[in-house]
C-alpha cells in the first residue's frame, strides 16, 4: 500500500512539473476592453428583448476585436451570447457562404468568385500594423518591398539600408497571432520569415525592441503610438497613423470584413449585433482593440 | 412524573430502531464513539488521498484520449521526427522540440549539477554555521522566486549579454535558456545533495582521515561516493524541474521552431511549443490536437523521469 501510494504522489508531482507549460485558457473570454472607463455606450434600447446565440466565424487577426465587441452586446442584451470562432479568413467566408456561421470574418477583400456566389462583404475596420526599430537606429523609412527582403533574409545587414553596421535581428509573433498573419501576408512573407524571436506579446515585441539597436519588428498600430522608446517606421514615406491608414495610403493595412450572403436573412440577435457593430456606437470599443474604426 | 416514566422509553425506542445500525457498526467493530470517530477521521483522510489520485487518473487519461488522434492522424514517424512544425502547412514535426528540450536540460544539469554539488559539499562539510546559514536561506530564496521572474531578468539581463557578448544580432538562444534553467534548478540540487552528504556515517570520514587523508580528499573521496546515490536522486530532480519549466524559458528562448543547431540558434521548447500556440489553434483542428499530443509526449518523458528517480530512491534505502 505504500509503494502504491508513494508512485501516486511521485505520479502527482510528475504531473505538477508538467503542468507549468500547459495555457488552459482555449476559449478564454474575450479580453477585456483596454480601457474600461471609456467603454463605448450601451447597445440601444432593443424593441424586444432579444435571445439566442450569435455565431461569428473566420480570421484569427478579427478575434480581439470581435470578442471584445461580443462580451460588451452580451452585456448590454442579457439573453444573447455571441461566439466568436476562429480558423482563417477561409473559413469565415466558407461559414458565411454554407450557413454555419451566422457572420463570416475575413482580413481580405472578397474575391470575384467568392462575390459571384452572392456574398456581401461590409467593413468593421482597418487593421494597421507598424514597423518598429530601436531608437538608435540610423533608418527611418523603408518599402514595403525592402521589409519583405528584411524578413525573408535576404537583406540581414543594417548597412545595405543606409544604417551602421549591425546584424539584423527579426523580432516577429509566434505563428497563429492575428498581427503575424496580417503582416505576413500584406508583406507576402507568409512562412517565409526566418525570424530570430518568435514572442508571444505585443508588449514583449516592443520590449526586445527597445532592447536591441538591431532589432526589427512589428506591432499593432494602436500599440506602437505615442512610445517615444521605440522608432516607428515610415513606410515608402508615410508614417502610420489612424488617418493614414484611413485614407489608404499607409501600405502596411488590410481591412476587417463582416461576411453575409445575400438575400439570407439574419436572425434577429445576429443582425442586431451586426447593426450595432458597424454603427458608430462601437467605435471606441474596436479602436480600444487595436483596430481602425471606419464607421462614421 | 411524567418525565421519570418516559424516561426509559425513551431509552428503549432508539435502540430498537437502531438494531440495523447496531449490526453495521459491530461489522466493522465501532463499538464506542471513540471508534466512529476514527473510522470518520479514517474515511477522510481516504478521501483527501483520493483527490490526487483521481487528478492523476484524469489528467493521464485526458492526455492520452486528446492526444493520442493527432499521432494517429499525422503518423508517428512523422510527428516524432519530422523537422519542421509548420501548422499552416499541415507540417507537424516535433523532432526540433524534443531535441531542443533534451538539449536544453543537458546543458541546464552540465552547468547546474557541479554548481549545486559542490555548494552542497561546501554546506555541509566546509562552511562554518554562519556562512553556511547565509548561503542556505540564499538557496531557499532562490526556490521561491516565481519562474516568470527568472523570465523576466533574463529577458532584460541575460539576452542583452549574451547579445554584446557573442556579438549576435539577438542573445535570445538556446545559450540563454540553458543559464536560466540551470539557476532554476539549483536549489532542488542543493537541498538534496546536502541532505544525503550529512547523512554520510561520521567513521567513514574519521577512517580517511586517521589514514591521513586531507580533509577535501576525504570530500571528493569518501563522502561523496558514500553519497552518489543521494545526488543521482538531486540530479534527476533538476532533469524533471529542468525538462517540465515553460515560463522562464519561452521569454529568453527566442521561441522559433529551429532544430538546435548551435548554442545560439533560437530555439523552442516542448512546453513552451503548447504555450506559445494552444490560444490559437481551433478546436477540433489536427493543430490542437498535435499540441495535445506534444503534451502526452512530455508527459511521457516525466514518467520516464520519475520512475528513474524511484529507482534511486529504492537503491538508495537498500543501501
Amino acid at each position: 500500500m505504500k509503494k502504491i501510494i508513494a508512485t501516486m504522489m511521485a505520479l502527482a508531482m510528475a504531473v505538477s512539473l508538467a503542468a507549468c507549460g500547459g495555457n488552459g485558457g482555449q476559449q478564454s473570454q474575450a479580453p477585456s476592453t483596454q480601457n474600461p472607463g471609456t467603454q463605448a455606450p450601451s447597445t440601444a434600447e432593443p424593441a424586444a428583448e432579444l435571445s439566442g446565440t450569435v455565431l461569428c466565424v473566420g480570421s484569427t487577426s478579427m478575434e480581439d476585436v470581435m470578442k471584445t465587441l461580443a462580451e460588451q452586446f452580451g452585456i448590454d442584451n442579457q439573453g444573447v451570447t455571441v461566439n466568436v470562432e476562429g480558423g482563417g479568413s477561409g473559413a469565415g467566408v466558407e461559414g458565411a457562404l454554407n450557413g454555419t456561421a451566422d457572420i463570416g470574418l475575413a482580413s481580405r477583400a472578397l474575391k470575384d468568385e467568392e462575390k459571384s456566389q452572392g456574398l456581401v462583404e461590409t467593413e468593421l475596420a482597418l487593421d494597421g500594423i507598424a514597423v518598429i526599430v530601436n531608437p538608435a537606429n540610423g533608418v527611418s523609412d523603408l518599402t514595403v518591398e525592402q521589409i519583405a527582403q528584411i524578413y525573408t533574409g535576404e537583406i540581414t545587414n543594417w548597412s545595405e539600408l543606409g544604417g551602421s553596421d549591425g546584424e539584423i535581428a527579426l523580432i516577429g509573433r509566434e505563428s497563429g497571432s492575428g498581427t503575424r498573419d496580417g503582416f505576413e501576408s500584406i508583406t507576402g512573407t507568409e512562412d517565409l520569415c526566418q525570424y530570430d524571436e518568435e514572442l508571444t506579446s505585443t508588449g514583449s515585441v516592443i520590449e526586445s525592441v527597445r532592447n536591441n539597436p538591431n532589432a526589427i519588428g512589428y506591432a499593432s498600430l494602436s500599440a506602437t503610438e505615442g512610445d517615444d522608446t521605440i522608432k516607428t517606421l515610415t513606410v515608402g514615406g508615410v508614417a502610420p497613423s489612424e488617418a493614414t491608414v484611413l485614407d489608404g495610403t499607409y501600405e502596411i493595412q488590410r481591412p476587417f470584413m463582416l461576411i453575409t450572403k445575400e438575400g439570407a436573412e439574419l436572425s434577429a440577435q445576429a443582425q442586431a449585433f451586426f447593426d450595432w457593430i458597424t454603427s458608430p456606437a462601437a467605435n471606441d470599443l474596436i479602436a480600444g482593440a487595436g483596430a481602425v474604426p471606419v464607421a462614421e | 412524573m411524567t418525565d421519570l416514566s418516559s424516561l426509559p422509553q425513551q431509552e428503549k425506542k432508539p435502540e430498537e430502531r437502531t438494531s440495523m445500525m447496531t449490526k453495521f457498526k459491530n461489522r466493522f467493530g465501532l463499538h464506542t464513539a471513540r471508534d466512529v470517530v476514527e473510522f470518520i477521521v479514517h474515511a477522510i483522510f481516504f478521501l483527501c488521498g483520493f483527490v490526487a489520485v483521481a487528478c492523476v487518473l484524469f489528467i493521464s487519461i485526458y492526455l492520452i484520449i486528446s492526444g493520442i488522434p493527432a499521432i494517429g492522424k499525422i503518423g508517428v514517424v512523422e510527428f516524432l521526427f519530422g523537422d519542421t512544425w509548420q501548422p499552416s502547412q499541415e507540417l507537424y514535426g516535433i523532432l526540433p522540440f524534443i531535441l531542443t528540450s533534451l538539449a536544453g536540460t543537458a546543458g541546464a544539469i552540465l552547468i547546474g549539477v557541479p554548481i549545486g554539488v559542490l555548494t552542497a559539499m561546501f554546506l555541509a562539510k566546509v562552511a562554518n554555521n554562519k556562512v553556511a546559514a547565509v548561503i542556505r536561506s540564499a538557496v531557499s530564496l532562490l526556490a521561491g522566486i516565481p519562474s516568470v521572474v527568472y523570465g523576466l531578468v533574463g529577458m532584460m539581463v541575460l539576452v542583452p549579454a549574451i547579445r554584446e557578448l557573442f556579438n549576435l544580432p539577438s542573445g535570445a538562444s538556446l545559450l540563454a535558456a540553458i543559464v536560466v534553467l540551470a539557476i532554476m534548478i539549483l536549489p532542488s540540487i542543493i537541498n538534496v545533495a546536502e541532505t544525503s552528504l550529512r547523512a554520510v556515517p561520521k567513521e567513514y570520514e574519521e577512517a580517511s582521515l586517521a589514514l591521513g587523508a586531507t580533509h577535501i580528499e576525504t570530500i571528493f573521496r569518501v563522502s561523496l561516493p558514500a553519497a552518489r546515490s543521494g545526488v543521482a536522486t538531486a540530479i534527476v530532480l533538476g532533469i524533471g524541474r529542468a525538462i517540465g519549466e515553460a515560463m522562464a524559458i519561452i521569454m529568453v528562448s527566442g521561441n522559433v521552431a529551429n532544430m538546435p543547431g548551435s548554442l545560439f540558434t533560437p530555439v523552442r521548447f516542448l512546453t513552451t511549443a503548447i504555450a506559445s500556440e494552444m490560444n490559437y489553434a481551433t478546436v477540433g483542428s489536427v493543430w490542437r490536437d498535435a499540441l495535445f499530443s506534444i503534451g502526452l509526449v512530455l508527459f511521457l518523458f516525466i514518467m520516464l523521469i520519475n520512475v528513474i528517480l524511484n529507482v534511486f530512491i529504492k537503491n538508495k534505502k537498500e543501501d
